[in-house]
């Protein structure tokens, strides 16, 4: 579904919801969208935020996961658009803020509105804002993991792929079984750290026979989950989020190296 | 055989990690169900279409199951056959055992049943005496190593081709020792072979049903090895176990369940064997058996009806969700500890056992939503595993540390402005502690993440803080 249009003439006003592990763990995820969005013609704002409220939503506690969700609507009220760099969040806020208050009829018109103004980014970028080009080079031989979130509850999948066609230099290979989970999920894996482990070991096994020497995906949990295992096991693969190389920013070290 | 153990699955999931032969067979079946579903349903252009209305034959059906059960009831005592209602598992033993001994019943075979396996119906049999012979290749293989099934349609998926050789060799000895048991045909006709006689012998054949037909009183099972019609067909007595929601109304409803089944299944277009019955033999037929029963389970089903996991009634059993989920592929089945494994079972066995017992099965999901991606009756799976956490969570079952954490992290994320602080200072703190590396090997109160992976260095002041102070790209 379409969300507010804009006036022709006015700019879109985007409200960037940066989510907890990019606000935290990696900023400069945050900056590759804001500059991604603004090249797209896009102005910018950040409101006050924490987290969209998944560790609550998917740990049961519904009552703080509605009081987190009523704040971000809230926060967001005055955008055009929210757009989120990770298809986990943008899917929490787009699909589950509205079963969230499915039986609370004042509530849940507003979780609608959001939901319908609210985007991952570079879905974003492709779908509604018509972005087909990007000013970036990046000479590597990379791979793409979807990330299950934005795969299977948003249709993200082709939208990537086409933006890193026009990155100059990159070489994409498709990685087998791409479509399957990395084992992250969450708590999940911090709850069940050897099941965890069990799939991110295969997952790890398919990233190194692809031959890249760059991991991309779209969410920074996923990300950190695999980065953290080709680290542990010494592998020589640099893990980033697309939406650096895109805008880019594709010469800070990657994810869990140092400077 | 089929005790619960769902409450020690940590325990479970350690000794399937580190069993050396299931992993072996985990890693053999690697994508081969994935691949030929996915070449069954594009070779289907309507197949999505199909799903739609299977998910809306399965919904009218169980709207109005009371009316359903009534009239395929009906049906099929016109047609001479026996209906048994079962509550729960102890009626529905009670209620086979009174049959076998109607005609001093030695040996029974069975088809593959997994109601069979959710009543414990052969270690029940045989305490009373009567010889229950599996007739599946699966299900006889696992009857031979004393094991639960570990898939719901393949029951012996844990076992490696030279296992089986083992098995068979330590039990046939009355077979020459130098015959050749290399190669899954061989394994099979060996089987084959062992069966036939045991087959012949048994005085009751006791199958599943994959669906009840309202309209005919029909029951309908679905093989590829033929087992099924022979069962079925050779002895005196054939019983059929089932439970309430495999009712369908027409023949009509089931050939479109049916093409949804396979394909989801095993990427068949049909199974081998579709096998209709209705009654017992009648005077013309030249086979079949001369009583009819349905023994028709409830075990907690019926409370499933307009509840918050009804949708789960739709399941047909396919395995699709198992075959499709990653943790599933990790652990195997057995590591779930009861009778239904993966997704499917992680929602219904809370319902059928209690969720005091089955808490762990909800909550070991990664909620990467593939298995409602390819279920073929659209059940949500992922949002109904949710829905248990969120029982869990108001009963206060989960564990204490999750809680505590989870309560300690919402009352930052409740309020922006501390959360902004308290953030910047603890990753300020933490790029501190990592200086010299990019990346953790070892944090506290993170072990569970760092057991098996590295940590990355936060880059430094948070977004949010550096936002503040101005910066834009």
């Amino acid at each position: 579904m379409a969300g507010p249009q804009p006036t022709s003439n006015k700019k879109p006003r985007v409200g960037l919801f940066v989510t907890c592990l990019v606000d935290l763990i990696r900023p400069s995820v945050g900056f590759a969208a804001v500059k991604l969005l603004e090249d797209a013609g896009c102005v910018v704002e950040v409101p006050a935020q924490t987290c969209c409220g998944q560790p609550a939503f998917n740990s049961g506690d519904r009552a703080t996961t509605r009081e987190i969700a009523e704040a971000v609507i809230a926060a967001f009220a005055p955008y055009d658009y929210v757009v989120a760099p990770s298809g986990s969040c943008a899917g929490m806020l787009k699909v589950h803020y509205p079963e969230l208050f499915h039986e609370d009829p004042n509530w849940l018109p507003k979780a609608e509105a959001f939901a319908d103004k609210t985007y991952e980014l570079v879905s974003f970028l492709v779908d509604v804002l018509k972005v087909d080009r990007v000013d970036a080079r990046f000479p590597e031989k990379v791979t793409y993991h979807d990330s299950c979130s934005g795969l299977r509850e948003l249709g993200i999948k082709a939208q990537p792929r086409k933006l890193l066609a026009r990155v100059e230099g990159l070489n994409l290979v498709e990685l087998k079984d791409a479509n399957v989970c990395c084992g992250f999920g969450g708590t999940f894996c911090v709850k069940y750290p050897d099941i965890s482990d069990a799939i991110v070991t295969k997952k790890a096994g398919e990233i190194a026979a692809t031959g890249a020497t760059t991991l991309l995906a779209g969410d920074l949990g996923c990300l950190m989950n695999m980065a953290g295992k080709l680290q542990r096991q010494g592998a020589n693969v640099s893990v980033r989020h697309v939406a650096e190389v895109l805008a880019d920013m594709g010469d800070a070290p990657g994810i869990g190296e140092a400077r | 055989m089929n005790a619960i153990t769902s409450p020690r699955f940590k325990e479970n999931v350690s000794e399937a990690l580190a069993d050396a032969q299931l992993q072996r067979a985990l890693g053999n079946t690697g994508s081969g169900f994935i691949e030929r579903r996915a070449n069954a349903a594009a070779r289907l252009p309507e197949f999505d279409a199909l799903r739609d209305s299977a998910r809306d034959i399965k919904n009218h059906t169980l709207a109005h199951l009371d009316l359903y059960l009534e009239a395929w009831e009906k049906k099929v005592l016109a047609a001479g056959g026996h209906v048994h209602y079962a509550g729960n598992a102890a009626d529905a033993r009670a209620i086979v055992l009174d049959i076998c001994r109607s005609v001093g019943a030695r040996t029974v075979t069975k088809g593959k049943t997994m109601i069979g396996e959710e009543i414990a119906l052969n270690e029940f049999l045989e305490e009373k005496g009567i010889v229950p012979v599996e007739t599946d290749l699966g299900e006889y293989i696992i009857q031979l190593r004393h094991e639960a099934p570990s898939h719901i349609i393949a029951p012996a998926i844990h076992v490696n081709k030279d296992q089986v050789e083992a098995d068979f060799r330590r039990v046939h000895t009355h077979l020459p020792a130098d015959r050749n048991l290399t190669e899954p045909t061989t394994l099979l006709a060996e089987a084959r072979g062992v069966l036939r006689e045991r087959f012949l012998a048994a005085d009751v054949g006791i199958t599943g049903a994959n669906f009840l037909i309202a309209e005919t009183g029909t029951s309908i099972i679905v093989t590829n090895e033929g087992n099924g019609d022979l069962t079925q067909t050779l002895p005196k007595i054939h019983v059929v176990l089932a439970t309430i929601e495999k009712l369908v109304p027409t023949l009509e409803d089931v050939s479109q369940l049916l093409r949804v089944l396979a394909r989801s299944a095993t990427g068949q277009d049909m199974s081998v064997y579709t096998t209709l019955s209705t009654g017992p033999r009648r005077p013309s037929d030249v086979d079949g058996p001369e009583q009819y029963h349905v023994v028709i389970l409830d075990n907690g089903r019926s409370a499933m009806l307009g509840g918050e996991f009804q949708d789960m009634l739709r399941c047909i059993r396919c395995g699709a969700c198992m075959n499709h989920c990653p943790v599933y592929n990790a652990v195997g089945g057995h590591a779930y500890g009861w009778v239904y494994p993966g997704p499917m079972g992680a929602v219904l066995t809370p319902s059928l056992i209690g969720v005091d017992l089955a808490g762990h099965l909800p909550n070991a999901s990664t909620f990467c939503g593939r298995c409602e991606e390819v279920c073929p009756v659209r059940i949500p799976l992922p949002r109904m595993m949710r829905a248990w956490r969120e029982r869990e969570f108001e009963r206060k079952l989960s564990s204490q540390t999750i809680r505590s954490g989870l309560a300690f992290w919402a009352w930052f994320a409740k309020r922006p402005a501390v959360y902004r602080l308290a953030t910047a200072l603890a990753m300020m703190a933490l790029r501190i502690g990592g200086v010299f590396r990019g990346r953790f090997r070892r944090l506290p109160l993170a072990s569970g993440w760092t057991k098996h992976r590295d940590f990355p260095r936060p880059e430094g002041l948070t977004f949010q803080a550096q936002w503040k102070q101005g910066r834009r790209r």
